[in-house]
């Protein structure tokens, strides 16, 4: 039974003329929210690795110098929180994944990222590829701020933002899913914020 | 990230577990460190509420709250 | 092994807003009644909920500005600039109005007469809320435990129930404003101001530290570095949620 309205409060809400950009549920901020579930790591650059790890021909990895030596690309993008904040038109750098999966041989059709920190989250390998995932070294021209997910983070800008793991250190390819943190406490396996995938069962 | 203590997730813990958790001596199943559940570090702006240990850093305790039920995970709280 | 008791059961309740009072210019103390309330402990909180006519919840924890012997039951909220609920609370709510709350919550950071003393607490900004509840709960109950409060805002004009601390004994420490006729200290809460402040460690004080995080951790660090022993020591960091 939902308890009685509190007169006169209105929570966040969206002005009318964005709403056809926000997915349901979401309100436009023009912050940039902090949220995290532990410490920011501090990962000097110098010992930073990326790896691609699991299923695949060949682990490969990447070094910070080797990493900043790929092709990387500026995207503008909105992105969207399941905590109900969107944010429209930001701006990042980074190493598409299609670059960094180029010529992997794999029957793995998932993917888990794990982070410093430990976090991580699962994806369908498939969402990495064809232009739809960076790892992205850079916000609004400047490099990605720590408690923003820098060095650098996963970015997967249409699914929830939870997906875009900060301070993601590799994938591992799996044959088989397996819940991220999130997804293990209910947050939805995929997370379309279009279809409002908050949560296992939406 | 600035973080908070459980003192900010008393009333859930409570709610859920029907115990006054954050005045409870716990130890961490990761360092053995013992203290006040009360005064672990919490953070609260996530999709879920995480309580770490002061004293090395590991999750004590994780609480999700979807479609209005809370569910409280204390993983890393020691078996007494 | 001793069991823990299990808590009665908390549940959510309507009270009504009895009155308003501001106190500075962000804060504002609000007076509640609310039937089936049980009474509570000085240093608990009550978690407030609002529901917009769409449904969507907001809860947030304030600590209870009033002493289990007062009147109606108060709390002192901080307006955020950037808040969802402290704005509507503050500017919004009006005497009539229900407000949904749960409590009381929280059996550690509490001080009742059992517990002893000399009690010390230290407020940073906001956390002189659940601190001025001890303060009155101990003059309402005659107790003679010692008991000093330190408090530390940025200016004159931040500080809350001023008046009504004159009545205690206060220290006060300004670290945003140098007033030139001004009785208490100015800088932040450092262990040479607990040494002149504070009760010796050897005195074994009860501490109660109540504010910004920050501004716990660097208190604690000060009084563990002064020589007061860690669990004589509870804090309640407060912060944007």
């Amino acid at each position: 039974m939902t308890p009685p309205v509190s007169r006169g409060f209105r929570g966040r809400r969206t002005d009318e003329s964005l709403s056809r950009r926000v997915p349901p549920g979401q309100y436009v901020t023009p912050d940039f929210p902090v949220l995290s579930a532990g410490p920011t790591p501090h990962q000097p650059v110098g010992s930073w690795s990326f790896e691609i790890r699991g299923e695949l021909d060949e682990p490969r990895s990447w070094t910070w110098e080797q990493f900043n030596a790929l092709p990387s690309e500026r995207i503008t993008v909105d992105i969207h929180c399941v905590t109900k904040w969107s944010k429209l038109d930001t701006s990042w750098r980074g190493v598409s994944l299609d670059t960094l999966l180029d010529n992997v041989v794999t029957r793995a059709e998932h993917v888990l990222a794990f982070c410093d920190g430990g976090y991580t989250t699962n994806l369908p390998l498939d969402d990495l590829r064809d232009g739809k995932a960076w790892i992205v070294h850079e916000y609004e021209g400047e490099p990605l701020e720590p408690e923003h997910g820098g060095p650098a983070r996963l970015f997967v800008p249409h699914l929830y933002f939870w997906k875009s793991a900060k301070w993601v250190r590799g994938i591992e390819l799996r044959e088989d899913d397996t819940p991220g943190f999130w997804e293990s406490y209910g947050y939805h396996n995929y997370g379309d914020p279009w279809k409002e995938q908050r949560y296992t069962g939406d | 990230m600035i973080a908070l203590d459980a003192n900010a997730i008393a009333g859930d813990l409570i709610e859920v577990l029907g115990v006054d958790l954050a005045a409870e001596i716990c130890a961490c199943a990761h360092c053995g460190a013992s203290g006040f559940f009360a005064e672990a570090v919490v953070y609260t702006r996530a999709p879920g509420r995480v309580a770490r240990c002061r004293n090395c850093g590991e999750v004590l305790a994780v609480l999700v709250t979807i479609r209005g039920i809370t569910c409280v995970d204390l993983l890393g709280i020691a078996e007494p | 092994m001793e069991r823990t008791a299990v808590h009665r059961r908390l549940t959510w309740q309507f009270a009504r807003v009895v009155e308003g009072v501001t106190e500075t210019a962000r804060t504002k103390s609000i007076a509640l009644d609310a039937a089936d309330w049980p009474g509570h402990l000085a240093g608990q909180h009550v978690d407030v909920r609002l529901t917009a006519d769409d449904g969507y919840q907001a809860q947030r924890s304030y600590s209870i500005a009033s002493a289990p012997e007062d009147e109606h039951l108060v709390i002192t909220v901080q307006r955020l600039d950037d808040g969802e609920v402290s704005p509507y609370l503050t500017e919004t709510l009006v005497p009539g109005d229900e407000l949904e709350l749960r409590g009381p919550i929280g059996g550690y950071f509490v001080w009742q007469e059992a517990l002893g003393g000399p009690v010390l607490l230290i407020a940073g900004g906001a956390g002189v809320v659940p601190l001025r509840a001890i303060l009155r709960h101990h003059r309402a109950i005659a107790s003679e435990v010692p008991v000093r409060l330190l408090y530390s805002a940025r200016t004159r004009a931040d500080l809350i129930y001023r008046a009504e601390l004159e009545d205690y004994d206060t220290v006060i420490t300004l670290t945003d404003e140098h007033p030139e006729e001004w009785n208490g200290r100015t800088g932040r809460i450092e262990p040479n101001l607990l040494a002149e402040t504070a009760w010796a460690p050897a005195e074994r004080p009860l501490v109660y530290v109540c504010g910004p995080t920050g501004f716990v951790e660097a208190v604690a660090d000060a009084l563990v570095t002064f020589g007061h022993s860690p669990d004589r020591i509870r804090t309640e960091r407060f912060g944007p949620t």
